[in-house]
């Protein structure tokens, strides 16, 4: 069976504790993973200083090139995979039967990893607002007729990852021009990704020691967040809560993400339910920048009944399909606790499911041995109702409808908010709105990503903290 | 243990076999007559409609009392289980660790000091020096490890110097996902460990939990410390846990893996092999003090087939403690005897794969 070892430093680790991954439809075994065992992690991150002098051994400029090598890499090359090799094609099937993400789905993101390693300058331009890269290599320098200096705050990224869609690696990327080593911890069903990234970056020429890759249960997790400097944690309310208060981990937590309509653009709804429809249920509905919600001052039963006819139409295909828009999920058990989960939310008053008038039969669903939740939108009448404020891994909204003077203080903490209205009054309550993460002033759907903008939390302000420096330029 | 290494394996698996039923019979009188048996047992041996001193003659008979349940070992009174034929010695009362629950509690009168006491002779004079004095990093409190490795020590004429760690308290800073505090307690607890290492130089034995070999190690090398021994249990030992100490923690430091508990006593581990480097962890129970068989989950009265995986069947019997079949929160895979213990032992021991969700373990 092909077995994915764990890496430390960049070399190869056959660990005696290992899991098995199984093929979501047919359950065969997909991959043998080794795991790190917690003491392992500790001892290895003691030592990560080292890791972080080779990468320091490079320009800036020079690891941004080799970021553009490792974009083509990744998305074309065979890259070593434990014993074996793998190629562009082997990645792409491996990652879409274990996650359930549909193959069409998995290149997308491929192409989205490819695009943010090709374009590292771009991306580190719009992380550092246009720092001068050399000032990066010396620590300090004129920018803008001003002195500036920056200091690392440490010498690696920890990254405990998930397993829903492999875009979200894009995030720790520019983390290797930025001369920070990673301990990346990859989610249980998506080991391929982060796996696949590192290989290309040391097959670029990247130093091998910058990579370290620990599968591992959540005490290994537990030590990275512990153990480097700084970190970025995903999972769901339960799995980030205790780590709210450290300033060293970057949470990724439910995106809560929404489409909010101002009084003015609510009578126009029907202008933007594409927007909506591409906001819920892009990638799958799996991503934190998906939209959760549609908050309206006005016509919310109309919007819920539009959206509603037109996820009627989303049907679920097998994985391989190349019009696949639904994510399977990882077990029929799965699938069906989560529908029952809605169904009993749904049983008290307040929140209808639009879309079961549309649907003929349940929304649990299987093709070829894959469980499916089809997309599903509520009407809420009530913001207080707890479907108002849901978030689920498949194409799923509520919306919402509520005075446009109460939908900020209502509608809680929101990752990306595309905010409908030419109120400027109410656009400037967005700007200032402490609530929101992200914002799109303009009919684009949550799901848009501009790459030259700093993206759920800003890598280098993590990484990096700005200095007074006084001295020789 | 009472089958001498040596000559062949399967007849000396067969003299143990003949050992343990007649223990079994020699402990069923015990705990069965009303002149030496426990309250507990006499009140259960009243409700059956047999007389278990002539129905139970071996081994296999146990399987007429059913399985031992351990929601009888929560709560009192205590001394229900304490066998009439022990009333006047001095009690000792120990606690499991509460991972599935409210804690058990068992009375022991001599068992932890038999038990450590033939530990005591399968380990190395060369690296657990006689004469020389222990360091007992981990859990004490109410459970028998204090005391049983102060009885280790001190049977092979040294002293144990003892850290408490209290895995209760661990255990709840767990729940509340208290990261840092847990740092901190552990800490807490290594640094006096150290101060221990640092200020006895006769101390070169260790007990301790994986978890605080771990953090013990990124501050010293043990080695250098003078620690030629380590004695190491906790549900966090596996055949990694193992190879990683070995190759990378301790290495040239003799180091034996064992599993213990309340309810059993020590088991002792399959000897390292440095020629295979098999890292896998092979118990043995202290027959016929204890036994184990691994039983089919769905039905606990087939034992599996060597190599296959089964739940753990744990029967002690010793005067201090009756316990027939109690079905453990553990499974492993059945392992065949081998010369040094000629009856079944178990390998991988992990938690039961259907308690993985309601369980914390691996706190220490």
């Amino acid at each position: 069976m092909l077995h994915i070892p764990l890496l430390r430093a960049g070399k190869t680790y056959r660990s005696l504790s290992t899991s098995v991954l199984g093929h979501l439809s047919t359950g065969e075994p997909v991959a043998e993973i080794s795991q790190a065992n917690s003491g392992l992690i500790a001892r290895d991150l003691a030592e990560i200083a080292r890791a972080r002098r080779e990468l320091e051994s490079l320009t800036t400029r020079e690891l941004v090139e080799i970021s553009k090598k490792a974009g083509t890499l990744f998305a074309e090359a065979d890259l070593p995979l434990g014993d074996s090799t793998q190629s562009a094609d082997d990645y792409v099937l491996q990652t879409s039967v274990t996650t359930g993400l549909p193959q069409s789905m998995v290149r997308a993101n491929m192409a989205k990893a490819r695009f943010v390693l090709e374009e590292m300058e771009t991306v580190l331009g719009g992380l550092t607002r246009g720092l001068d890269l050399d000032i990066l290599d010396q620590g300090f320098g004129e920018q803008g007729g001003r002195m500036v200096s920056y200091r690392r705050e440490t010498d690696a990224l920890g990254a405990v990852l998930p397993s829903n869609s492999p875009g979200v690696h894009s995030l720790w990327l520019p983390a290797i021009p930025l001369k920070t080593a990673l301990a990346l911890r990859p989610g249980s069903r998506e080991p391929w990704t982060p796996f696949r990234l590192a290989q290309a970056f040391i097959a670029a020429g990247c130093p091998e020691s910058a990579f370290h890759y620990y599968p591992s249960d959540h005490a290994g997790a537990g030590q990275i967040l512990l153990r480097t400097g700084r970190s970025m944690l995903y999972g769901d309310r339960a799995t980030v809560d205790p780590w709210r208060s450290d300033p060293a981990v970057q949470i990724h937590g439910p995106g809560w993400s929404k489409v909010v309509f101002g009084n003015d653009a609510a009578g126009t709804w029907s202008d933007h339910l594409e927007l909506m429809v591409a906001s819920v249920a892009d990638n799958g509905g799996r991503s934190c920048i998906n939209a959760s919600g549609v908050w309206t001052p006005a016509n919310g039963r109309a919007i819920a009944d539009a959206i509603a006819r037109e996820f009627a139409e989303i049907e679920a295909l097998p994985l391989d399909h190349p019009e696949a828009r639904l994510a399977a999920f990882p077990s029929r058990k799965a699938a069906e606790s989560l529908s029952s989960v809605i169904d009993s939310q749904l049983a008290r008053s307040g929140a209808e499911d639009m879309t079961a008038r549309y649907r003929s039969g349940s929304r649990v669903t299987e093709v070829e041995g894959c469980w499916f939740l089809l997309p599903t939108v509520v009407y809420c009448e009530d913001p207080e109702h707890p479907l108002a404020s849901a978030e689920y891994l498949f194409p799923f909204a509520s919306v919402v409808e509520v005075p446009q003077n109460e939908i900020l203080d209502k509608m809680g903490p929101s990752l990306v908010v595309t905010g409908l209205t030419e109120d400027a009054e109410f656009r400037r309550d967005l700007l200032t709105s402490t609530h929101v993460e992200r914002l799109n002033l303009a009919p684009m759907p949550t799901s848009k990503v501009a790459w030259d903008q700093p993206h759920e939390g800003n890598l280098f302000e993590h990484l990096y903290r700005q200095r007074s420096y006084q001295g020789v330029a | 243990m009472n089958v001498a290494p040596g000559g062949n394996l399967e007849a000396r698996a067969q003299e143990a076999r003949a050992a343990l039923d007649a223990h079994v019979r020699e402990m069923i009188a015990w705990h069965f007559s009303p002149d030496t048996g426990s309250p507990f047992w006499l009140d259960y041996a009243r409700k059956l409609p047999f007389d278990p001193r002539e129905k139970i003659q071996s081994y296999d008979g146990l399987k007429h009392l059913g399985h031992f349940e351990d929601e009888w070992l929560r709560g009192g009174p205590v001394r229900r289980w304490l066998p009439k034929g022990l009333e006047g010695e001095p009690l000792y009362v120990f606690e499991t660790g509460g991972s599935t629950g409210l804690p058990k509690t068992r009375l022991n009168i001599q068992d932890f000091r038999i038990d450590y006491s033939q530990f005591s002779e399968t380990l190395s004079d060369e690296t657990f020096p006689k004469g020389s004095d222990w360091l007992m990093l981990g859990p004490s409190g109410p459970r028998r490890l204090r005391l049983a490795i102060e009885h280790l020590a001190q049977v092979r004429g040294g002293l144990a110097f003892h850290v408490d760690l209290d895995p209760r308290w661990v255990n709840k800073m767990i729940k509340a996902g208290k990261h840092q505090d847990l740092e901190d307690y552990k800490e807490h607890v290594v640094d006096q460990g150290l101060k221990i290492l640092r200020g006895h130089d006769n101390v070169k034995c260790l007990f301790t939990t994986p978890k605080l070999l771990e953090a013990l190690c990124e501050k010293i090398s043990l080695a250098k410390a003078g620690i030629t021994g380590i004695f190491c249990g906790g549900t966090e030992m596996n055949a990694q846990f193992h190879r990683f100490a070995r190759e990378e923690l301790v290495p040239g430091v003799d180091f034996v893996p064992t599993y213990g508990n309340t309810l059993m006593g020590l088991a002792c581990s399959k000897p390292f092999d440095p020629e295979t480097k098999d890292y896998t962890i092979t118990y043995y129970p202290p027959h016929p003090r204890a036994v184990f068989k691994l039983v089919d989950p769905d039905d606990p009265e087939r034992v599996v087939e060597y190599g296959e995986t089964g739940r753990v069947m744990l029967t002690t019997l010793t005067k201090d403690f009756f316990m027939p079949r109690f079905l453990e929160r553990d499974e492993g895979e059945r392992t065949e005897p081998i010369d040094l213990y000629p009856w079944d032992g178990v390998s991988n021991l992990r938690l039961f794969t259907r308690f993985e969700e309601s369980v914390v373990v691996g706190v220490y």
